[in-house]
């Protein structure tokens, strides 16, 4: 990252920094690493920073520092309304969803990750919510966009996004995994960072109408037994939906984290089911048809049924099952200093709330309850924090969460003796990074 | 209740904001008409429910597969660079590698008539008529050897006589049961192993972006 910077004093090192932070988004982003250039910096001469650290703080503008007054003391910022969206500093210009682009045909049927290990808090910004496409993200008019519901209903009616909009609103707050989230990693440890390894979870809130209250207008028949969700994207995308969930706590939503969904993220109304596969939260739902039975779509045939040793396949595999990943230090984020730090992690589950995470520092010989800080709330995500010293030791660190049913999240091996290395989906298990003695992070499998 | 406690009752509620709907219903939304349904009823289940008027044999698919199909699924299904295959691998399923396609791995042929009526071709979706894509699914259907007769008629009547080899393959989640011992209290916290040992790195296969090797995905 900044070998360049290394020993450089003075003018040099300030024009060094003026290029590498010009460069610095595109530079950061390509290796993935976003460490140290937000707050860290400020205090870099004063910690212990190990090689990754010192790389990091060579990169300060003495004339910024004290005594001297940086620039942006003397001179004007912007005006209000320099951006009426608003966006984050370009310093933070590496905070971005990334994908890769070699695992798929072509980007419109394709997925893309959350910048996990960027992020704090339990609530995923708008614009970094990942991505799954099967037939690209469509640009829909609203004034254009119906919701037809017909079958097995008294009434098939059509409603408009106004109509959705005038009925009883709740607001939620919900974790949305794609099953897949991890699947490249069965086999074993694949890909080095985790937005990558677990990047296909967000957390937002979502404002929208209960499907139970849509479904009553139309009014059900007592033969209704599943639903089938039908997108209005170039995939059309449809899958079947059990009636029992559907009145229990399904949403048709059309906001998230207070603003409309984003395009990619359904606009203007997609399916929240709480707890369940991503998949199933049919983004773009143009049409719910009501019947008595499912109706095996591919995307729950040939895709998002699970393959075991004895050759045949689970299906309907709804649930997501509790899981944790200890998002720093990891393999994008490094450890910077020796001394005191803060191992951060999310937690969820998808049947119920996360009751205590543990986290082993020693690759599984010894284990802590971690700190549970934040709202701990049904089917979210769930921030764990650990605050250790480093000495510059070798650490194998994992994470294992606890839910609310007495559900433990079992390790990659105990998963692959029931379900052996085809499943392809549901990959919950417990995630290891070895920390080297120079910070470095790695994605690795123990025994 | 008398008349005027009635009418005092429902001013009441609505200052409060709450004006009670006619029988439970909201009045919002419109009726649908069977023409608006009918241009968007576009699923097959199964049962044969949702299949449309209409007819194809394999010996008329094969030219709409080559000229709609092919260049992305190959002449005979068999995948061009990572887009998907749709023929072959039957009894595979156990194999280190599977190969899942139409043949080897889908339970049912409707299956295939859902999901090319919603999805299909990529890019111009929606496209297809029903004959046509009658004819596709029996030109996959015999692909996948499913389907012997290249002139065997698939209709919403003949339909129901396609079984497909995988179709007892599938079963209902059963985590609950089967994988019940994850639902564990007290597990170890102090000196729970005697030796940790690396069994595998990232670094090794080191597959993230931007290395070009890596595992494929489905």
């Amino acid at each position: 990252m900044t070998k360049e910077t290394e020993g450089l004093k003075g003018d040099a090192l300030a024009r060094s920094r003026r290029q590498f932070l010009k460069a610095g988004a595109t530079g950061l982003a390509a290796a993935g690493l976003g460490a140290g250039v937000g707050s860290s910096l400020a205090r870099a001469e004063t910690a212990k920073p190990t090689a990754a650290g010192a790389k990091a703080a060579a990169v300060s503008d003495p004339a910024n520092l004290p005594p001297n007054v940086a620039e942006w003391s003397k001179v004007l910022g912007d005006g209000v309304q320099a951006h009426p969206y608003g966006k984050p500093s370009k310093y933070e210009a590496h905070v971005v969803r990334r994908d890769v682009e070699w695992l798929t045909a072509s980007r419109e049927s394709s997925v893309n990750f959350t910048p996990l290990h960027e992020l704090d808090g339990i609530i995923t910004p708008n614009g970094l919510c990942f991505e799954r496409h099967h037939g690209g993200a469509p640009s829909i008019n609203p004034h254009d966009h119906r919701l037809m519901i017909h079958g097995l209903v008294d009434k098939p009616l059509i409603f408009t996004m106004q109509d959705l909009m005038r009925m009883p609103r709740v607001n939620r707050i919900f974790f949305l995994e794609c099953a897949a989230n991890s699947g490249m990693e069965w086999r074993g440890a694949q890909l080095n960072g985790c937005q990558f390894t677990h990047g296909m979870v967000h957390n937002v809130m979502y404002t929208g109408v209960p499907l139970k209250v849509v479904l009553e207008e139309a009014g059900l028949k007592p033969n209704a037994k599943w639903l089938l969700l039908e997108g209005g994207d170039a995939s059309g995308l449809d899958r079947s939906v059990p009636i029992e969930k559907a009145l229990d706590d399904v949403i048709l939503a059309y906001k998230m984290n207070g603003e409309a969904l984003r395009e990619e993220n359904g606009y203007p109304l997609r399916a929240v089911i709480p707890g369940w596969q991503g998949n199933m939260w049919v983004k773009w739902l143009r049409r719910i048809k009501v019947g008595d039975q499912p109706w095996h779509t591919r995307e729950e045939t040939s895709k998002y049924t699970d393959l075991m040793t004895d050759g045949r396949a689970r299906r309907f595999t709804f649930i997501m099952d509790a899981k944790s990943v200890i998002t720093n230090p990891s393999p994008q984020a490094p450890l910077l200093f020796k001394g005191r730090n803060v191992l951060s992690g999310l937690a969820w589950s998808g049947r119920g709330k996360v009751t205590r995470v543990d986290v082993t520092l020693d690759g599984g010989k010894n284990w802590q309850e971690a700190r549970i800080d934040g709202p701990v709330l049904d089917k979210s995500l769930t921030r764990f924090y650990v605050d250790f010293d480093w000495q510059g030791q070798e650490m194998l660190i994992q994470s294992r969460a606890h839910d609310s049913t007495g559900y433990l999240q079992p390790t990659k091996d105990e998963l692959r003796k029931i379900r052996g290395v085809n499943n392809i989906y549901h990959n919950n298990g417990i995630q290891t990074w070895l920390v080297r003695a120079n910070g470095e992070t790695e994605n690795v499998e123990i025994n | 209740m008398s008349r005027s406690t009635k009418a005092l009752v429902a001013g009441l509620m609505l200052a409060a904001g709450v004006v009670p709907a006619a029988a439970g219903k909201l009045g919002l939304g419109r009726e649908a008409t069977p023409a608006e349904i009918a241009g968007w009823d576009i699923d097959v289940r199964p049962d044969g429910q949702g299949l449309p008027q209409g007819k194809g044999t394999a010996a008329q698919g094969e030219g709409l597969f080559q000229e709609r199909c092919s260049p992305c699924h190959g002449d005979f299904g068999e995948g061009r660079d990572k887009w998907p295959v749709l023929a072959g691998g039957q009894g595979t399923l156990k194999d280190d590698r599977p190969d899942k396609t139409i043949g080897s791995y889908w339970p049912y042929a409707s299956t295939i008539m859902d999901y090319i009526r919603h999805a299909m071709p990529f890019g111009n979706a929606q496209s297809l008529t029903p004959d046509e894509a009658y004819a596709i699914t029996a030109y996959l259907l015999q692909l996948n050897d499913v389907i012997k007769d290249p002139n065997f008629v698939l209709d919403q009547n003949s339909f129901k006589t396609i079984k497909m080899p995988n179709a007892g393959g599938f079963y209902d989640d059963d985590r609950e049961v089967a994988e019940k011992s994850f639902w564990r209290k007290d597990p170890c916290m102090k000196d729970c192993k005697s030796k940790v040992e690396l069994t595998g790195h990232a670094s090794v296969i080191d597959v993230t972006p931007d290395n070009k090797s890596g595992p494929k995905v489905d």
